[in-house]
């Protein structure tokens, strides 16, 4: 496969206007072209014959998580200064178009990831970066985890992290709301521990995905999560939570924005406030619009924060921070258009992020976690979180 | 790019970089700088003795790959340290080799003896990275060597090994399809193994390299669906897709009873007239005739193993369980899908973009199964344009009576996205809906026209073009509105559009008798200017307005009609010379003539909006070819459903003989399967009627135990009865949880082949009484006590055991015998006679092999608690058993611990009975002779047993995850030996 192949790509890539409007999957005449677009760079497969897309685009991210938890950040720049680790771990993650590894703990014990201090002791001992010795979890039954793992503390935290998707219509009503939960671990547990972790209600979760480690009999029949974990970060289990149930909005936002017809300029006013937040503070708030193209430039005073407008995006962000729910936040101020443009006929939509510390909105809670199969007593955490997912308003 | 050429293969899944970055860059242009003088530092520093020198100039190299640089010219000083002992440098140097073998065959051929010696290593890691290697070098002609190495790997020990041999088959096979006959071999052979590891590449070589030949699958049909919980993701993702084609030529439909059933209530529903229901009587009673469907259990089980899987994180696997079942399972149950394919949908865009493609083909076909996931399809302004008109796709689809409302509201928000694409998108979705559900045909109808007078031109042209699809199926109402398009032709500049509006007011200009003509004489004055497809309609509205009011519209006919005569587009100019001949009466025109008026004023069918994802469903769902709607090259088409169910019985394992290699294989199988997916075919609910021929061929022990009982001799039975027994603890240890219903079960099915076994069932129940006493007396550890329950046992006149305690008897208890051979794993157990003199010993290795294959590869899983050796929960086995081993009885148990020397070492603990009446002295282990690679850390010497007493050791065994017998020999001795 001669690299001309990704001219098509190229091309594919100038026709969009925007980078995620480049189609996952072109056709060339001898090869299909399947792309996945991820910290602004395009990580491309060539594929010469049949064989499920999604195979391919979950092995290109799988590629990417993996560069990610090698190098913390997958930029261009990492990809050109590791070249050879990134092509030592390609070799390993695939065997003529097959996956081999692509669980991260295996590839980290074949392939040891560069540090600032292993380069140090490379140079100076001479030895290398690759593991010489057969991970032995591949072979084993227990294929994510390596066997001999000893640590002096012996941790395990949970996050649970939800998110609430949701859209809310121009008068504030929800129109749909859904949570999307998951439990990272990070588990750093000596030998060969057997968790088991149960929920007070589980019966909240609609939808679950598990980490190949869960043992799915379990969950069926008793509701309880029992895994041997993976050694180090991993997502335990992702979960849905129907969207019958009525999931509570933690904030509201009240909005103003209308332009009018006859002069330039248009006014803009938004507060947002905190709802249903089971008394925990709302953080780490921000503000985001996309601004009709005929917006030239906005003269706006918050009543907390910092706000930017990008006139050549025509995005304003607007970083609050804390809700202060005795002095709500508010941004205020006027729009200009430009000059001879009708007005535009679409309100923007303002898209909110937020976090809510020790909080999971969906109700959701551990009971307990147990262990079994080794003697020590393990140092157990769990941390709650609720966020934004996709929560849009409507205006 | 970089790496896609090295991979090059099948798809070289490899990263690129954001923009195009071919030249150089200044940042490592220092560094890569690719001037030829350059490349003589490199061969002196891959000359050098120094492996780091060795290890800079290699990653250099790579980094010269990786920029697009030829480095071909590198190849012999290359290849050179290929045999290099650093690990890093041997590893580049391969991914050099495989680069640039096919370029420069010749020297590859130098490094071709380093990896036959490395397919010799003791280390199955070296020898699988061997292999891989070797069979990735693109040389013709190596193409023999490879063809043995891969013949040889596929035999060898190590599921590793094997696996990368399944992994070389593809390669071979691309490199030489001649070779395909010998390759198909490997493939039945490792399509056998019974190793999770091994399933998945092996039935990706399958699909490689013989997808047609379905019926290597029978076999391991069962097994594959068995196994399917713990393979790897990525092979549970080719398993499934050729299980679905294979379930598809193997099954019958289930839903075959329910379609007919579905078309004949239909028809009953909306047929009025009487053929109708005459038809469907005639359908009903043949529907009568047919036999009620009965599904295979093979097919049930095939739906019952994969469901699990959609719980899955990877999104490729979900999808495959999702296309199975869309495309195998009865339309109830099809369902469950829905949910997971919605979580999907939270996932990157890309997946996002071929869930919904599929959704979208599925949501035709099967409406309700994702109306109650609606809500998830509204569009959020931030999706990309590709995934909002997907998912508009997917709205219309599932848009009915009951939830039209709630869409178009939805639509309506939509139509003023600032994505006019979008936009365009949503009217043509209203449109849809409108034709499709009646109901609300005017509102769309209402809201569309309101959209003509928006500002922007694109959405209005695209409502034109809607409404005029619209108007077509009741034009007589809607006067009004055509009159207000007919305003519009002076602004709207869209060809399209403009179109749209002379078609619909030729058509109807009946309606419209005053403006028509108007409009003619605007176009006529613009003709020039118009592109193609408005001229073209131009004329058409010219001859129908001829013919319908050539008073007004005669002169203005002729002169579009001399326009179009000299037309730049041949089109237009026929198109022009045709409609003159036949509206314009001339004398030579004949017949036509009299019809032109007839076939340009003929009703017209309306057009039906459909989606155009109808009919994509015949290609496989989830598959590259569905999602570009076109064949992609190597797809297989999916079969349809066989019209006569072909016969099952293919599936089913014989029960083998009951020879060594076979029983060992099949309690490999059992083995294998306790893992995650022990308890889940096997117990539980789920174990139904259906599955009955599953577990049969499953419970491979009782079955094959009770074939051979009929025909073996009554000197083995007792064995058998013994072994049967240890296979019955082995499965209550497999499934812990287990209820007793299911015992009872087991042992029932256990009973009944055997009663039919007539005539020695009496004897029988006696000799199994007879091995439970003795169990109960070895716990007791009496001397006097055994002797008696022998001496009862030897009333039961079983051959083999009154020998053996003829020996005890002949041979003084005191006497100390020098090294006894004892085999944790013998594998010579069922041979007629037995290696004397200890036939006890081999008895129990049978249900040894079992035990110990299990312990070493389900210590992990099982249970939890056992953190101290306790006896109580801890199942025992005996390892000599008191009269083979002249008073000295010895059982061992696997402690669930690790080793706490070595962590790959499995602790054997070890109870030393002394039922002897003197003292047993200095019993050690000597002369450990374990198979290679195998280690035994022996337990420390025991310098004295008294009579009647027990001591209990912990020894290491390294089983090297293998599973083959430890084999070692216990001395006991007495200072002279």
């Amino acid at each position: 496969v001669s690299r001309s192949v990704c001219d098509y790509f190229f091309e594919a890539q100038e026709r969009a206007s925007e980078a995620e409007n480049v189609p996952p999957v072109i056709p060339t005449p001898h090869h299909y072209l399947l792309s996945v677009y991820r910290h602004k760079i395009f990580f491309v497969a060539v594929i010469q014959s049949e064989v499920p897309p999604l195979f391919v685009i979950e092995f290109l991210h799988r590629v990417v998580d993996t560069f990610q938890d090698y190098f913390g950040v997958c930029s261009e720049v990492m990809i050109k200064d590791n070249v050879v680790v990134v092509y030592e771990v390609l070799e390993e993650m695939l065997d003529n178009g097959f996956p081999l590894a692509t669980e991260s703990n295996i590839l980290k014990e074949l392939i040891k990831p560069p540090t600032i201090l292993r380069t140090v002791v490379n140079t100076i001992t001479g030895s290398t970066n690759v593991g010489d010795q057969l991970p032995t979890g591949q072979l084993s039954v227990v294929p994510w985890r390596r066997t001999g793992v000893k640590y002096t503390n012996n941790e395990a935290y949970f996050d649970v992290i939800e998110e609430i998707d949701a859209i809310i219509d121009k008068s504030g009503s929800t129109i749909t709301a859904e949570i999307q939960g998951v439990i990272d671990a990070c588990v750093k547990l000596t030998g060969m521990p057997d968790l088991t972790l149960s929920f007070m209600n589980p019966r909240l979760l609609d939808d679950v995905s598990f980490h190949p480690c869960v043992r799915f009999k379990r969950w069926e029949s008793e509701r309880i999560l029992s895994f041997i974990p993976p050694d180090g970060n991993f997502r335990l289990l992702s979960y849905h939570v129907s969207a019958q149930n009525l999931v509570a909005i933690p904030v509201y936002v009240k909005h103003n924005i209308s332009f009018r017809d006859s002069s330039s300029l248009g006014r803009f006013e938004i507060t947002v406030g905190p709802k249903q937040t089971m008394g925990k503070t709302v953080e780490g708030v921000m503000v985001t619009s996309q601004m009709p193209k005929s917006v030239l430039n906005m003269t706006l005073t918050p009543s907390q924060g910092t706000h930017i407008f990008d006139p050549v995006t025509k995005l304003l962000s607007w970083d609050v921070g804390k809700i202060n729910p005795q002095k709500l936040p508010s941004l205020k101020g006027s729009v200009s258009l430009q000059a001879g443009t009708s007005k535009p006929d679409e309100n923007p939509t303002i898209n909110l992020q937020f976090k809510i510390q020790q909080l999971a909105i969906s109700g959701l809670k551990v009971n307990r976690l147990d262990m079994y199969g080794e003697k020590y007593k393990p140092f157990k955490g769990i941390k709650y979180m609720t966020k934004a997912g996709k929560f849009q308003v409507r205006t | 790019m970089a790496a896609s050429p090295a991979y090059g293969e099948e798809k070289g899944g490899t990263s690129s970089l954001g923009e195009p970055e071919y030249g150089h860059d200044p940042a490592s242009g220092g560094i890569f700088s690719a001037d030829y003088k350059r490349h003589d530092d490199l061969k002196e520093m891959l000359d050098s003795n120094k492996d780091s020198l060795k290890l800079e100039a290699m990653k250099r190299i790579v980094a010269m790959i990786a920029r697009g640089k030829n480095a071909s010219d590198l190849f012999p000083a290359v290849v050179k340290n290929v045999a290099c002992k650093n690990i890093e440098v041997k590893k580049l140097v391969y991914v050099y080799l495989v680069r640039y073998a096919e370029e420069q065959q010749d020297l590859a051929l130098l490094s071709i003896s380093t990896f036959q010696r490395g397919l010799k290593d003791p280390n199955q890691l070296i020898r699988a990275s061997a292999l891989r290697v070797l069979s990735s070098i693109r040389v013709p002609i190596i193409v023999p060597i490879m063809m043995l190495a891969i013949k040889e790997a596929a035999s060898d020990m190590s599921p590793y090994v094997r696996k990368t041999a399944a992994h070389a088959i593809p390669k071979l096979y691309s490199l030489d399809s001649d070779q395909k006959d010998q390759l198909i071999e490997v493939i039945e052979k490792l399509l056998a193994d019974k190793t999770t590891l091994v399933a998945g590449s092996v039935v990706m070589a399958f699909e490689e390299v013989c997808p047609e030949r379905i019926d290597l699958i029978h076999k391991n049909y069962r097994k594959l669906c068995n196994l399917l919980i713990d393979v790897e993701e990525w092979g549970q993702v080719v398993i499934i897709n050729m299980l679905t084609r294979y379930a598809r030529t193997q099954f019958l439909s289930p839903n075959q009873n329910e379609s007919l059933l579905e078309e004949s209530t239909e028809k009953a529903f909306y047929g009025s007239e009487e053929e109708d229901t005459k038809d469907a009587k005639a359908e009903a009673a043949s529907l009568a005739k047919r036999k009620p469907y009965v599904m295979d259990p093979d097919h049930r089980l095939l739906l019952r193993n994969t469901k699990p899987l959609l719980q899955s994180r990877n999104a490729a696997v979900v999808m495959a369980v999702a296309q199975l079942y869309f495309h195998l399972a009865p339309k109830a149950e099809v369902g469950v899908i829905a949910k997971a394919l919605v979580r999907l949908l939270r996932s990157h865009s890309e997946v996002q973009y071929v869930v919904l493609q599929n959704v979208a083909t599925m949501s035709i076909k099967r409406r309700g199964m994702f109306e109650p996931y609606l809500k998830s399809f509204y569009i959020r302004s931030t999706d990309p344009t590709q995934i909002k008109i997907l998912k508009l796709e997917v709205l219309t689809n599932l848009a009915n009576e009951t939830n039209i409302s709630t869409i178009l509201r939805e639509f309506q928000t939509y139509i003023r996205s600032m994505d006019k694409d979008f936009v365009a998108a949503t009217i043509q979705a209203i449109g849809r809906c409108a034709t499709n559900i009646g109901k609300v045909r005017d509102t769309c109808l209402n809201g569309l026209v309101q959209l003509l007078s928006n500002r922007d031109e694109l959405v209005v042209a695209e409502s034109v073009v809607v409404i005029k699809k619209l108007l077509q199926m009741q034009p007589a109402q809607h006067s009004e509105i055509i009159k207000h398009m007919a305003k519009l032709t002076d602004n709207i500049q869209v060809p399209m559009a403009r179109a749209s509006i002379l078609w619909l007011i030729g058509e109807y200009c009946e309606h419209v008798p005053k403006i028509a003509p108007d409009v003619l004489r605007k176009m006529a004055k613009s003709f020039t200017n118009e592109e193609d497809i408005v001229k073209l309609q131009v004329i058409n509205l010219a001859a129908k307005l001829y013919l319908t009011n050539s008073k007004q519209s005669k002169l203005l006919t002729q002169y579009v009609l001399n326009l179009a005569k000299y037309d730049q587009n041949y089109d237009i100019r026929d198109r022009a010379r045709f409609i003159r001949q036949l509206i314009v009466p001339t004398e030579k025109s004949g017949a036509l003539n009299k019809y032109a008026k007839k076939l340009f004023l003929a009703q017209k069918p309306a057009p039906i909006l459909e989606s155009s994802f109808k009919d994509r469903d015949h290609f496989q769902l989830g598959s590259l070819s569905h999602l570009l709607n076109a064949k992609a090259v190597g797809y297989q088409e999916l079969p349809d459903w066989p019209d006569e169910a072909p016969d099952p019985s293919v599936r089913n394992v014989e029960v083998p003989e009951w020879t060594k290699c076979t029983s060992r294989e099949k309690r490999k199988e059992k083995v294998e399967k306790p893992f995650y997916s022990d308890s889940e075919g096997e117990s539980g609910p789920t174990e139904s009627a259906d599955s009955e021929p599953e577990s049969a061929s499953d419970e491979s022990g009782s079955g094959s135990s009770s074939s051979s009982s009929s025909s073996s001799s009554d000197e083995e039975e007792e064995e058998e009865e013994e072994e049967g027994s240890g296979e019955q603890l082995l499965d209550k240890e497999e499934e812990e949880e287990k209820r007793p219903k299911k015992k009872g079960k087991e042992g029932s099915r256990k009973a009944a082949p055997r009663s039919s076994g007539s005539e020695d069932e009496e004897e029988e129940d006696e000799g199994s009484k007879k091995a439970k006493k003795e169990k109960i007396s070895q716990e007791r550890k009496s001397h006097a006590e055994t002797s008696s329950e022998a001496s009862v046992s030897e009333s039961s006149s079983s051959e083999s055991d009154s020998e053996a305690e003829a020996k005890q008897r002949k041979a003084p208890p005191s006497s100390r015998a020098g090294p006894k051979e004892i085999s944790l794993l013998d594998l010579d157990d069922f041979t007629p006679t037995p290696p004397q003199p200890v036939p006890s010993s081999s008895i129990v290795s049978a249900s040894l092999v079992t035990d110990l294959e299990g312990l070493t590869l389900t210590d992990a899983s099982l249970a939890p608690a056992l953190l101290s050796p306790a006896f109580g929960t801890v199942r025992t086995y005996e390892l000599l058993h008191r009269m083979a081993g002249e008073g000295l009885s010895v059982e061992y148990c696997f402690s669930r611990q690790p080793f706490p020397g070595d962590p790959h070492m499995v602790a054997v603990q070890i109870q030393i009975s002394n039922n002897t009446d003197s003292e047993v002295k200095s019993l050690r282990v000597s002369e450990p002779k374990p198979h290679s690679g195998m280690r035994i850390q022996e337990f420390p010497e025991i310098e004295c047993l008294a009579p009647g007493d027990t001591a209990s050791v912990v020894m290491g065994i390294d089983f090297c995850d293998s599973t083959q017998a430890a084999n070692f020999q216990l001395w006991e001795a007495d200072g002279h030996e």
